[in-house]
């Protein structure tokens, strides 16, 4: 486990605070003096993923260097629905360049810092930012590129597989048999296709960079705590949260906390985290669910669940869950208090 | 900063974007009625209670338990906790051992010397309250906390009730029920013993501007059973109170009870541990159908108590009695066999049931009496005006918890009629059930579970059986209390509102919605561990 | 101080005295050595501090640039051709969000096909990107302009572009007159960055705009470019107090006075144009030259004011406008709106064709005599062009066309078809 899980305290180790808990055993959410980094009256879509998953890692990178904190971010939904003139929703001081440079802008600026003395007193700290196209597809070149040279950068990819932000296309990171505006859930294999995308967390432990972890929107104390420890390294570190999207799931929008979770509980989505290259701890699922209960929610599979179900593409998802829960050491394990 | 127009903007300018025009649904705060609250006769609030045991702070969890129920410690032993059984916990792991915290804070209180809150300023008015078992105590509380000043006229020697003369001191250390009663006398409870009443309208001329009664039920139902004449036959009540006594009653080496209620177990536990070698419940039907609780026949079970099943006595000789074999029919009732038994018995205990003693009311006007039961309206008042009655006298479920809560009910609905008003309860919240919850957020923690006396002293001595939690098990076990319907400070919908929409206010003071900029998404409402937030539809 | 180097040692040597912070390098030639040699600075601490940063590629150079110069550094890079191209969503984002980068160009041709040799085809790509375009003509002034490039970048807080010939300019060696660091550091000023990223005084950079803003700051930008043509005569006029030498502005002239022919140019055939012209008017020809040191903002004003008492006017530029002509010829025309004079558009040197006096001579005399075409295709060979045409007018599928020439010249082995 990527933290101490708080003690026996009723709700503890997973809601947001408890108002019993010592503050220290808070999560940063929980603190009305958080720095509420993405400020309310962005435009994000009602119960949006992202939004969350932002203010989430942001703040705890926040909490983590006393403030001291500078964004790049790419072109995506994160951007456009924070900063549309004449408004930003940013209280950090936070840049966009282009969709597909935002690893190489972080680089540039943590270079600035290097150079100029400030990345060590005061120690301000450089987070890059982007959606799962930004990330996975054409900013790929530049995150490698990051990677390698282990830059000074903590990237964090959100995850919401598929470009979202111009209706829902495909990307490397869409899973398989989801619907999307260029895959279609039409002909003999509708939806995504099997045997394709990528796993960008597995790439970047590739790199043997410092820090590889993978989060979700539904574990805040996890997060925070990827967080937290990403920003004791210095070097290229990546965090790929996975933030669940009502418009491109198909899912009603108080939901998208459950989604998360139900991708972690099913072990759709592997929670882990890898210090040079080698995975340190996995979060285990704690209920363990059958991955229909994740796919049926969602209208991006609804073909899937149509008068005949697709029983085998299912089967398939399944099998995919399953080599996670075998791969990472998933298997729900009985809880400590 | 001489910035770029419109490329570069000033931090957090976005909030002059009120994001709320585009919300259709609202979310609103709200507490629910929990479901253990909903299933306590007595009316108590122990979601609210069990609030500030999370805490610690086990006095300010007494005084809110007390608002409701002057008699925890009591409580804490001998309720038959149906709030457990409403315990939403129940779908997560075990319910919450509710009635162990309330034990607990009970007995903490006797040692720490805690007292009630001071009443209400005086209001000049009299209540005669007959009996001081569990309604006429809780009627007395309530009606004094309101100011009036109630006075109990008890017959008996002691007070208490059947709380004394008919639960066994295994269950209910007589300690603990004194030090309850001092605490309501040493409130302004007026007490006089041996003082019975025989015709309340007479008792009522002393000066009592209502009455409440609360005899309860001591008169054993009989069954005949032709029986020679060495054996005893003695009734439950009898040997029961014949406990409170400075002799035991003496039963002999090989006792048979008959019924299958709690008085029948109460009975055969107790001849164990008055030295009978077989104590032996014979009832007429199967164990599914027997009214006692399962978890007292268990520890009958366990202490060697034997149960015939499907069985009736036919009669009883001098060192024996007849039992007929019983068979259901195709409705469930028992049904004679024919097939008879002979078993060895010093004395036969009948556990058939109890009525009350109404003669004191023989000349009340107006009152209506139907099965033995003297019949009431929602505020506990009989037929006649003033005069208000509870308890087993009143109500079918005979139990402590039942009463006190008619005490408490009817306390209110005299402050009422004495004023000149009718007493509305205050209208109930939807109960937070579990499908209104999220229970992904509490952390599994199985039960506590309280101590056993070992078996030996169990059949040999009457200490009491179950023991008591210490303050961390009994702080352990109150954090397992999900608080189904009121917030309990979570941070949860603060935490994941995508659009900064919760606003903090502070230890205690909860949450509040900035509708400015909640898009009414549904965030919270479906992360709200304990369903205290619900989804309006906006109007527009 | 006079030395005999090579024109990308040159370029670096005055760069780093430029006291760059942050350097992102990608090779490609003919820019290479440039930041080879600055690499080598940076290592043996002799540039310091500056961060030296190998990128994965241009579009990652200029990235990274764009992040360090918003986080407040100094920010160079170098590129050239296919390299410019790759990077051409963040050339356009960096003038964009108004980061004063300064960046060489080493300028080579652009393929398919692909050619390492030089002329303007990858800088004039990206006139319209919204950078200053400053060209060079000789390795002296490809080392001043840099200099001039940082301070106007930073006063502008926009981005400039030095181009400078790939090979003719880069590779060659010749005797320079480098500057002292005393000299650089009195005319360059320390970087004040007009906006930068810094958690004391946070800010967002890089908003989304709308329509109902985007002309104003589309507008903006050229209005801001208009400015530079204002401050760039008097940063070249205090270059020359501080370093003694004319080097920038907006346009050289040479022997226009009475000329009745002018000829365009930009870059380092106006060395082999001016002796050329310096041999005509031996001859009696009114023959000038008006070279182009700022391509963008382009000086109109001045371009006019240069060529209004010609008869006629040579555009001889290295870049093509496939489809139309010229590039710089066009830029030229709309300085000349209403002037009633020949113009001729000159396409020559491309990808490395040879400029030659005796072609120039040719050129210049059929000029003077208006027995040029409007549209001039310097030392085209004609004979393998029509063969190729035929070609194609003969078989649909005639397969491709620079091997196709390559074996009429006789570079790639016959084959059968």
């Amino acid at each position: 486990m990527s933290f101490q899980p708080v003690k026996f305290y009723q709700t503890g180790t997973f809601t947001v605070g408890n108002r019993l808990l010592p503050p220290e055993e808070r999560s940063v959410q929980a603190s009305a003096k958080r720095f509420n980094s993405i400020n309310s009256g962005h435009r994000a879509c009602q119960g949006c993923g992202e939004a969350l998953g932002a203010r989430y890692a942001i703040d705890a990178a926040m909490e983590a260097t006393d403030g001291q904190v500078i964004a790049a971010n790419a072109t995506g939904c994160l951007e456009v629905f924070s900063t549309p003139y004449p408004e930003t929703s940013w209280q950090i001081p936070w840049i966009h360049s282009l969709f597909g440079n935002t690893a190489a802008v972080a680089t540039g600026i943590a270079a600035a810092l290097k150079v100029k003395g400030l990345s060590q007193n005061p120690k301000t700290r450089v987070v890059a930012q982007g959606g799962d196209g930004g990330t996975t597809d054409i900013g790929f070149g530049c995150l490698s590129g990051m990677f390698e040279r282990n830059d000074d950068v903590l990237y964090i990819c959100y995850d919401n597989g598929g470009y979202m932000n111009t209706g829902v296309q495909r990307s490397s990171a869409t899973p398989p048999a989801a619907r999307t505006a260029t895959t279609m859930a039409v002909g003999p294999e509708p939806g995504n296709v099997f045997g394709q995308g990528k796993f960008v967390p597995a790439i970047a432990m590739a790199h043997n960079i410092p820090y590889v972890a993978t989060a979700t929107v539904a574990d805040l104390r996890d997060l925070e705590a990827k967080v937290r420890r990403a920003m004791e390294f210095r070097g290229a570190r990546y965090i790929h949260i996975l933030v669940p999207c009502p418009l491109g799931w198909g899912t009603p929008s108080q939901d998208t906390i459950k989604m998360a979770r139900l991708a972690k509980e099913t072990g759709i989505f592997p929670v882990f985290e890898a210090e040079h290259g080698e995975i340190k701890s996995v979060l285990a699922i704690r209920r363990p669910l059958p991955v229909e209960d994740y796919l049926r929610p969602q209208k991006r599979y609804a073909h899937l669940f149509g008068k005949t179900p697709a029983l085998a593409t299912i089967a398939h998802i399944q099998e995919l869950a399953d080599r996670n829960i075998r791969k990472y050491g998933l298997q729900a394990r009985k809880e400590g208090h | 900063m001489d910035k770029p127009f419109a490329i570069t903007l000033d931090p957090g300018s976005s909030l002059a974007n009120r994001t709320g025009s585009w919300r259709t649904f609202r979310p609103e705060y709200l507490d629910r009625l929990p479901p253990c609250n909903a299933a306590c006769p007595a009316g108590e609030n122990i979601q609210g209670w069990l609030f500030h045991a999370e805490s610690g702070d086990y006095e300010k969890a007494w005084q809110s338990l007390v608002e409701n129920n002057p008699l925890p410690a009591i409580m804490g032993r001998v309720c038959y906790h149906p709030c457990e059984g409403g315990c939403n916990r129940q779908h997560v792991d075990s319910a919450v051992g509710i009635n162990s915290v309330e034990r607990f804070l009970g007995d903490e209180a006797r040692k720490q010397g805690w007292k009630f809150a001071p009443p209400a300023a005086s209001t000049g008015k009299r209540v005669l309250v007959v009996g001081s078992g569990p309604a006429g105590l809780s009627a007395a509380y309530h009606l004094t906390r309101l100011g009036h000043q109630a006075v109990i006229y008890e017959a008996a020697p002691l007070a208490g009730g059947m709380m004394r003369f008919g639960i066994p001191k295994y269950r209910l250390p007589r300690e603990v029920l004194d030090a309850e009663i001092k605490r309501l006398t040493d409130f302004g409870v007026e007490l006089h013993l041996q003082t019975k009443v025989a015709d309340v309208l007479q008792a009522m001329k002393d000066g009592f501007d209502a009455v409440f009664l609360g005899v309860g039920a001591h008169i054993a139902k009989r069954a005949y059973i032709p029986a020679g004449d060495a054996n005893k036959v003695l009734d439950a009540v009898a040997v029961l109170r014949g406990m409170e006594g400075h002799d035991a009653p003496m039963l002999g080496r090989k006792v048979v009870v008959y019924g299958g209620g709690n008085t029948a177990i109460d009975v055969a536990r107790t001849a164990r541990r008055l030295g009978a070698e077989e104590a032996i419940i014979v009832y007429r039907r199967t164990r599914d159908k027997m009214p006692a609780h399962d978890f007292e026949v268990e520890e009958a079970l366990q202490e060697g108590i034997s149960i015939k099943w499907l069985s009736t006595i036919k009669e009883a000789g001098e060192s024996d009695i007849m039992v007929e074999k019983m068979a259901l029919d195709d409705k469930g009732f028992p049904q004679p066999t024919g097939e008879f038994e002979r078993i060895e018995a010093d004395s036969v205990v009948l556990a058939l049931g109890q009525d009350a003693d109404l003669s004191l009311l023989e000349n009340v006007p107006g009152l209506v009496v139907e099965g033995g039961l003297i019949q009431v309206d929602a505020g506990m008042m009989t037929g006649h005006p003033g005069v208000f009655a509870g308890g087993d006298m009143a109500g079918s479920e005979r139990t402590v918890t039942v009463a006190v809560g008619h005490g408490k009910k009817a306390a209110r609905a005299i402050d009422a009629w004495l004023r000149g008003e009718v007493y509305a309860p205050p209208p109930k919240p939807e109960i937070a059930t579990i499908e209104r919850m999220n229970s992904w957020y509490y952390s599994d923690a199985p039960k506590t579970m309280r101590p056993v006396l070992d078996i030996i002293r169990r059949q040999s001595t009457f200490e009491e059986v179950l023991g008591g939690l210490d303050e961390s098990n009994a702080l352990f076990e109150a954090r397992r209390c999900m608080s189904c319907g009121n917030c309990f400070e979570c941070d949860n919908c603060y935490g994941v509102c995508p659009d900064n929409a919760v606003i903090k206010l502070g230890p205690g003071k909860r949450f509040r919605f900035n509708y400015d900029y909640c898009k009414g998404c549904g965030i919270c409402a479906a992360e709200c561990p304990c369903g205290a937030i619900r989804m309006v539809a906006e109007e527009n | 101080m006079l030395k005999q180097t090579e024109g990308s040692r040159a370029v670096a040597e005055a760069v780093a005295m430029c006291r760059p912070e942050v350097i992102c390098a990608y090779p490609i030639s003919p820019q290479t050595h440039i930041v080879e040699a600055l690499g080598e600075m940076v290592k043996d601490g002799t540039l310091s501090p500056c961060e030296f940063i190998n990128v994965e590629s241009e579009f990652a150079a200029m990235s990274v640039a764009i992040g360090s110069a918003a986080a407040g550094a100094r920010s160079y890079t170098a590129t050239a051709s296919q390299g410019l191209l790759f990077m051409a969503e963040a050339v356009y984002n960096a003038s964009g969000l108004g980061l004063p980068i300064v960046m060489t160009v080493a300028n080579r041709a652009i393929g398919a096909p692909i050619n390492i040799w030089n002329d303007h085809s990858d800088a004039l790509s990206q006139r319209d990107s919204g950078w200053l375009q400053l060209f060079a003509e000789t390795n002296q002034e490809a080392l001043d302009l840099h200099i001039q490039a940082f301070r106007l970048a930073e006063e502008l807080s926009l981005p400039v572009m030095v181009c400078m010939d790939g090979f003719i300019l880069t590779h060659a060696y010749e005797r320079v007159d480098m500057p002292t660091q005393a000299q650089v550091d009195a005319y360059l000023p320390k970087y004040v960055p007009r906006q930068v990223l810094d958690p004391g005084e946070p800010v967002s950079i890089g908003a989304m705009v709308g329509p109902e803003a985007f002309m104003e700051v589309r507008y903006l930008a050229h209005a801001k470019q208009m400015e530079a043509l204002e401050l760039i005569p008097s940063y070249a006029a205090e270059f020359k107090s501080v370093f003694g030498r004319d080097s920038g502005g907006l346009t050289h002239t040479y022997r226009t006075e009475d000329a009745e022919t002018i000829i365009v140019a930009m870059g380092s055939v106006l060395g082999t144009i001016k002796d050329v012209i310096d041999e005509m008017r031996e001859e009696g020809h009114k023959i000038g030259v008006l070279g182009i040191t700022l391509f963008r903002p382009f000086p109109l004003a001045r371009v006019r004011e240069s060529l209004q008492g010609a008869k006629r006017v040579v555009v001889l530029e290295k870049s093509m406008a496939v489809g139309l002509g010229g590039i710089l010829s066009t830029n030229v025309r709309m300085a000349l709106s209403g002037l009633h004079m020949h113009g001729y558009t000159v396409i020559a040197g491309l990808g490395g064709r040879a400029i030659t006096k005796k072609s120039l001579h040719g050129l210049f005399r059929q000029a003077g005599q208006d027995a040029l075409e409007p549209l001039t295709f310097l030392d085209l060979d004609w004979n393998m062009v029509n063969k190729q045409l035929e070609r194609e007018k003969a078989h649909r599928r005639s397969g491709p066309v620079a091997e196709n020439l390559l074996r009429d010249v006789g570079v790639v082995a016959a084959r059968n078809y």
